[in-house]
């Protein structure tokens, strides 16, 4: 019996031992990052190692509001961020509407065409979208092309070289991107619906607006709240790659988002610790904001989504 | 009794024809709109190809919008001769391939292995993993860990942080808990041990999943530019990704560069395919988005499988 007892032991440890070795990677790279958070707390110049007396507490966290050209930038950068998951929040129902009008499309062949291509932007990378912004919307481009070519522009726009509703712009973009792909969950819950349930209200002389409104609507209601409380706890969070790509000196006031910002920070102005004490902040935002929206959907639907 | 059910029946029937009316108008409205939504995610794709195989001066001016116009292939040639282009698809290879192969062993693995109850703590390991979808340090103090561990300038700097991705862990694990239990019991019997009943009896099972693992591993690999701008300084490890993106913004010095090795009079003899900035960079577009779109048709159901079990679980 012991020997059995012990045997199983054995083999518990041996399998920790197989799978060691990721744990290792996951620690080493997702775990051990965190350490870096002392930086904020140092005069750190690379690429010489941390020494107690380079310890300066939270000057860094002070820096940020110490001269009002600098309050001006964070306040910039705030605005640019919260402009732009703003605008993807409030549109945040796009998918939703994309995937319950495509229904309506009655051939399946085409449904799937229209599925398939507008899914495939999803796929390639912000440098790609970049390429095909440029040569479509450059001043010899598509669009510029087909305005002049028809008279409604006398001279090219410049889409890409200038501030205006660069925010509006990026979410163009994003939408380009991501939308399709984004409905696909709604187009599975769709076809998820009894299609009794469908009939029936048909015959109760319920008209395609009608249905649409009380029966798709209602059933796709708890998958838009989940994705829409992820989105809200990602709010600070719009990756970097899409600004980076995207930014000029014509739209930089605009388009620097708070990750953009940090990047810039540190790798153009070497402003490493002060870089690392921003992303703390945000990043202690980010937690209170998951857990706040975590607890409302608690509150709402019964269950969290962590 | 009978009359009444008559007039029911009219009824319904004249609601039928006023839906059927309106039905029209929503399918048509949808019609007219989907298929702009198509033509505006397709047509940029077309364009670029299109413009890649064109008379560079007819491109150059934005005169090639409906189909080829002097079709020639030397922009595909020259565009080899730019240095370091071969070099960055080699290192794009490599990343892809070596990447998405350690990826999945690992997702393969760990899914399994979070399944098994012998495993020593295996619930704390599963959360220890699973728990770093939630955070993230950023990216500064990322980099610095990576230059401490000597990986900027490194080719691994590619592949180790990419080894363990816990949402592909999920995905493995919940298909490997999909997997009826005798199975792995009746292999215990016959005295297989953890390793054994992995390889011979889980792996060929789950490969489905893997599929979709593999393909969201490669599309990441592929895509992947933020590690390179991070990391690397070195030009023999950079990826296609990033000299695309440094070709758009230098596109015209490089075509100075190429045109510099052709001769005068050839130059002169055609303006048709000397290289232009818009010719060099359309044409390495196309050459960067080609596997994507030669991957894309046929494993779009793995992607969508992907999502929808990931949605499920999340």
């Amino acid at each position: 019996m012991n020997f059995l007892k012990n045997k199983k032991k054995l083999r518990s440890y041996r399998e920790f031992l197989y799978i060691l070795p990721f744990l290792i990677i996951v620690a080493i790279f997702s775990y051990y990052p965190l350490y870096g958070w002392v930086y904020a707390f140092f005069d750190y110049k690379p690429p010489f190692p941390l020494t107690m007396d380079k310890f300066v507490g939270i000057k860094w966290f002070k820096s940020m509001v110490d001269t009002p050209t600098k309050v001006t930038q964070l306040l910039n950068v705030l605005r640019n961020t919260f402009a732009i998951s703003g605008l993807s929040t409030l549109f945040s129902w796009f998918p939703m509407a994309f995937a319950i009008f495509l229904n309506e499309i009655t051939s399946k062949r085409y449904r799937k065409f229209v599925q398939t291509v507008t899914t495939l932007p999803n796929f390639i990378s912000w440098v790609l979208v970049y390429s095909i912004a440029y040569s479509v919307l450059s001043s010899t481009g598509a669009v510029n092309s087909v305005l002049m070519g028809l008279g409604l522009a006398d001279t090219p726009r410049m889409f890409l070289q200038s501030s205006e509703h660069i925010w509006f712009k990026m979410w163009v973009w994003l939408t380009w991107k991501n939308a399709g792909w984004a409905a696909i969950m709604y187009i599975a819950a769709i076809s998820g619906i009894d299609e009794e349930m469908n009939e029936a209200a048909r015959i109760d002389g319920a008209s395609k607006i009608q249905i649409i409104w009380h029966i798709t609507l209602p059933s796709l209601l708890p998958t838009y709240f989940v994705l829409l409380m992820l989105n809200l706890a990602n709010f600070l969070s719009n990756g970097m790659e899409q600004f980076y790509v995207f930014q000029n000196a014509f739209n930089k006031e605009y388009i620097q988002v708070l990750d953009l910002y940090v990047y810039n920070l540190a790798m153009g102005g070497g402003g490493y610790s002060l870089s690392v004490a921003i992303s703390i902040l945000k990043s202690l935002v980010s937690v209170v904001l998951l857990v706040a929206t975590n607890s409302l959907s608690k509150l709402v639907r019964g269950e969290g989504f962590i | 009794m009978i009359k009444n059910y008559a007039t029911k029946r009219e009824l319904m029937k004249k609601k039928k024809k006023k839906l059927s009316l309106e039905d029209k108008i929503i399918a048509i409205i949808s019609y007219i709109v989907y298929t702009f939504f198509a033509f505006v995610c397709i047509y940029p794709f077309y364009y670029i190809f299109i413009n890649s195989l064109s008379a560079n001066d007819l491109s150059e001016r934005g005169k090639v919008l409906i189909w080829i116009k002097g079709f020639h292939l030397k922009n595909y040639t020259d565009v080899i001769k730019i240095p370091g282009l071969l070099d960055a698809l080699k290192i794009s290879v490599a990343r892809t391939a070596l990447g998405t192969l350690l990826t999945v062993v690992a997702s393969a693995f760990l899914g399994f292995m979070f399944t098994q109850n012998t495993l020593w703590k295996r619930k704390l390991w599963y959360r220890f993993v699973v728990a770093t979808m939630y955070f993230n340090a950023g990216i500064i103090p990322w980099f610095i860990t990576m230059r401490n561990l000597n990986l900027t300038n490194n080719f691994w700097g590619y592949i180790f942080p990419t080894i363990v991705v816990p949402f592909y862990i999920v995905l493995c694990k919940t298909f490997v808990e999909s997997i009826p239990s005798e199975l792995q019991q009746a292999a215990e019997i016959d005295g297989a041990g953890t390793l054994l009943l992995f390889f011979k009896i889980i792996l060929p099972i789950i490969q489905p999943i893997l599929a979709t693992v593999a393909i969201f591993a490669a599309v990441n690999q592929w895509n992947s530019f933020q590690d390179t701008l991070l990391l690397v300084t070195d030009n023999k490890l950079y990826t296609l990704q990033f000299i695309l993106y440094q070709y758009i913004n230098q596109a015209s010095s490089l075509k100075a560069l190429i045109n510099s090795t052709s001769s005068a009079a050839d130059l002169a003899a055609s303006l048709a395919t000397a290289q232009t900035a818009t010719s060099i960079r359309m044409t390495v577009t196309v050459v960067v988005v080609a596997p994507i779109f030669l991957v894309y048709p046929f494993f779009q159901r793995f992607f969508i499988k992907g999502i929808m079990i990931g949605a499920v679980k999340g």
